[in-house]
């Protein structure tokens, strides 16, 4: 009898024991993961600064005013990015000017008119495929669309509008879900107030959605900046030693719009164009515009981050 | 002279009337700018149709899908475009292999392990790694990553597809790692809770809860980085070499379908060319690709949805 007892008390205490190892083993497991994760966190973070810190330092002989006031040059010393960072800021422009309100417009037909329906569906489910298509065949559709069947040839109008569609999916999903975020005692307050739906969209949602779309405007604006694979596509030349005719004229009515269809370049094919080149002299050039472009690029995102969180920080419902 | 208790109403009915029939014209023009991104997926199909026929009509499709060199540009041009197929397939392995796992261990740590605030620090920040330009990324593998990997093996060629493979790779861990950790969150609180009761760790809850509920997330991310991946231009346009290769050895030079596209445009070509007409057929290969990920990743992720 005592000896059943004791050896039931003992295999109590096996099985505790072996119940104790396990968990010991599984903790060891929980850290090592711990360790594991950090590992690949943090290396991941690091290739990040060590591809700036390599193309600020492959780059540094050309950062100077030079740089940005010249030409593309044949000599890689005197070449600079002066046509390239024109383009980009045209190309900019109109991309702002149709992404902004047809992507803001489209996420305020989804949330505040859209009736629940297949046709409402068809709709939505477009916008998230088109965020999954390849960036370069948005630069076939504008070779073929643009380019050739409306006649805006290889221009900086062509550009614009290419890397406005490839942004507007970016647009309209950052902008439904800001306009979402809005309380929808908000709307009803104006509503029994007798505002229609536009004024009710117009003075209030989309105000106090601003900062989500803003948001969700500059991380496009990032991503078309730095886009190059459509650009190329459409043909955009990469030797431009020449800029496009200025939007402003000194003759009324002082605005002037032929620099839409005139040539052009932009950084990431100013870049790209040196990077493919022979010649050692014109990768200390490639990385000189590459900082710079990802500086531009991780400026805007930092900016969007900031945004976001100080809207976050001043609205309280 | 009418009196004011009439003519305000008045004035305010047709102040109305307008009003109302503003917000229909309004209306229309809202959802005129939703009709947007229907025409763009209608051109992008129509356009790489109608563009692609006239290449078809002069190469058989049995020929593009048979034969095993791709020289649309020489003197005798071939039209097989399974060695682009193929770069393009190498290229989205190699940066899936490292990706994938990566991606996923990120995710877990971020949604399980780490606390709040060093999920709000982090998050941001692994998001720039996506925000990067992909040219930029392109000089990255050309000028550090193939000179690295160089020393390892002495043999590797400066254009390689090992060295673009593994930068696509960084590239795109943000997204998975990113998607992944939503699923992760969205796995109800009370399903963790049910298991560290049963005295499960960390870990064994990650793995055995977590992740299998948010398998369908999980599957989606994994879809999207497939299609990045495959759709990458610019880093293998710079770093991989531009000659079709038929190859399954990352070590070695290829070109892709995007690598393709992006040399024959860089060319200035007429627009009845067959060099014009084939990069439309290679774009509309590249579309099917990305569509058959898509759609299977759709029928998996169905088939994985758990609902809580």
């Amino acid at each position: 009898m005592s000896d059943t007892h004791t050896s039931s008390q003992g295999a109590n205490k096996l099985v505790a024991e072996v119940a104790m190892q396990s968990l010991r083993r599984h903790k060891l497991i929980d850290q090592f993961f711990v360790i594991v994760g950090l590992t690949i966190l943090f290396a991941s973070l690091l290739t990040l600064a060590l591809l700036f810190t390599d193309l600020v330092r492959d780059g540094a002989p050309r950062f100077g005013w030079d740089f940005f006031t010249h030409f593309p040059s044949r000599n890689a010393e005197r070449a600079g990015i002066l046509s390239a960072w024109v383009g980009t800021s045209l190309v900019m422009l109109v991309t702002v000017c149709v992404a902004m309100p047809i992507g803001v417009a489209a996420a305020v037909y989804l949330e505040e008119y859209a009736p629940k329906n297949w046709f409402t569906a068809i709709i939505e489910i477009n916008v998230t495929n088109l965020a999954g298509v390849p960036s370069i065949i948005y630069g076939l559709l504008a070779l073929g669309l643009f380019v050739y069947k409306l006649n805006l040839g290889q221009s900086i109008a062509s550009a614009g509008l290419t890397l406005a569609l490839l942004i507007l999916p970016i647009v309209i999903v950052a902008s439904r879900e800001a306009i979402r975020a809005v309380p929808r005692n908000i709307r009803e307050a104006a509503y029994a107030l007798g505002a229609t739906r536009w004024e009710v969209t117009a003075h209030h949602v989309v105000p106090y959605s601003s900062g989500g779309i803003l948001t969700g405007l500059i991380i496009g604006l990032s991503r078309a900046i730095g886009e190059t694979a459509p650009i190329i596509t459409i043909g955009a030349l990469a030797f431009i030693a020449f800029l496009p005719t200025s939007p402003v004229t000194s003759d009324f009515p002082y605005v002037s719009f032929t620099w839409l269809s005139d040539p052009f370049t932009v950084m990431p094919i100013q870049m790209f164009n040196w990077v493919s080149r022979p010649d050692t002299a014109f990768q200390v050039n490639a990385a000189a515009a590459g900082a710079i472009l990802l500086a531009m690029t991780l400026l805007m995102n930092g900016i969007a981050i900031y945004v976001r969180y100080r809207f976050r920080k001043k609205i309280n419902w | 002279m009418a009196s004011p208790e009439t003519y305000v109403p008045q004035n305010h009915l047709r102040r109305l009337k307008w009003r109302k029939s503003r917000d229909r014209v309004i209306e229309f023009g809202l959802l005129a700018a939703g009709l947007v991104a229907v025409f763009v997926t209608l051109s992008i199909a129509m356009i790489l149709i109608t563009e692609s026929l006239p290449f078809f009509e002069k190469v058989s499709i049995k020929e593009f899908l048979t034969d095993t060199m791709w020289t649309p540009m020489f003197d005798q041009p071939r039209y097989g475009i399974l060695p682009l197929v193929a770069g393009t397939l190498v290229t989205t392995m190699v940066a899936l292999s490292l990706a994938i796992p990566c991606g996923t261990i990120i995710a877990i740590y971020l949604s399980e392990f780490a606390s709040h605030r060093t999920r709000e620090l982090i998050k941001p920040m692994l998001e720039l790694l996506g925000a990067v330009p992909t040219v930029v990324y392109g000089y990255f593998a050309l000028m550090t990553i193939t000179p690295f990997l160089q020393k390892f093996m002495p043999n590797l060629p400066g254009f390689n597809m090992l060295g673009p493979g593994l930068v696509i790779g960084i590239m795109i861990i943000p997204y998975i790692a990113s998607l992944s950790e939503d699923a992760m969150r969205a796995v109800p609180k009370y399903m963790r809770e049910g298991s560290y009761a049963m005295g499960a760790t960390r870990f064994q809850t990650a793995t055995r809860v977590v992740v299998p509920g948010a398998l369908s997330g999980i599957a989606a991310a994994y879809i999207l980085g497939i299609s990045r991946a495959v759709g990458e231009t610019m880093v293998v346009a710079v770093a991989a070499g531009l000659q079709p290769n038929l190859t399954w050895n990352p070590t070695e030079s290829a070109a892709t379908i995007t690598a393709f596209i992006v040399q024959v445009s860089l060319g200035d070509l007429p627009h009845d060319s067959i060099g014009y007409q084939s990069i439309f057929a290679a774009g509309l290969v590249l579309m099917l690709i990305t569509l058959i990920f898509n759609i299977g990743g759709f029928l998996l992720t169905r088939k994985f949805r758990e609902v809580y």
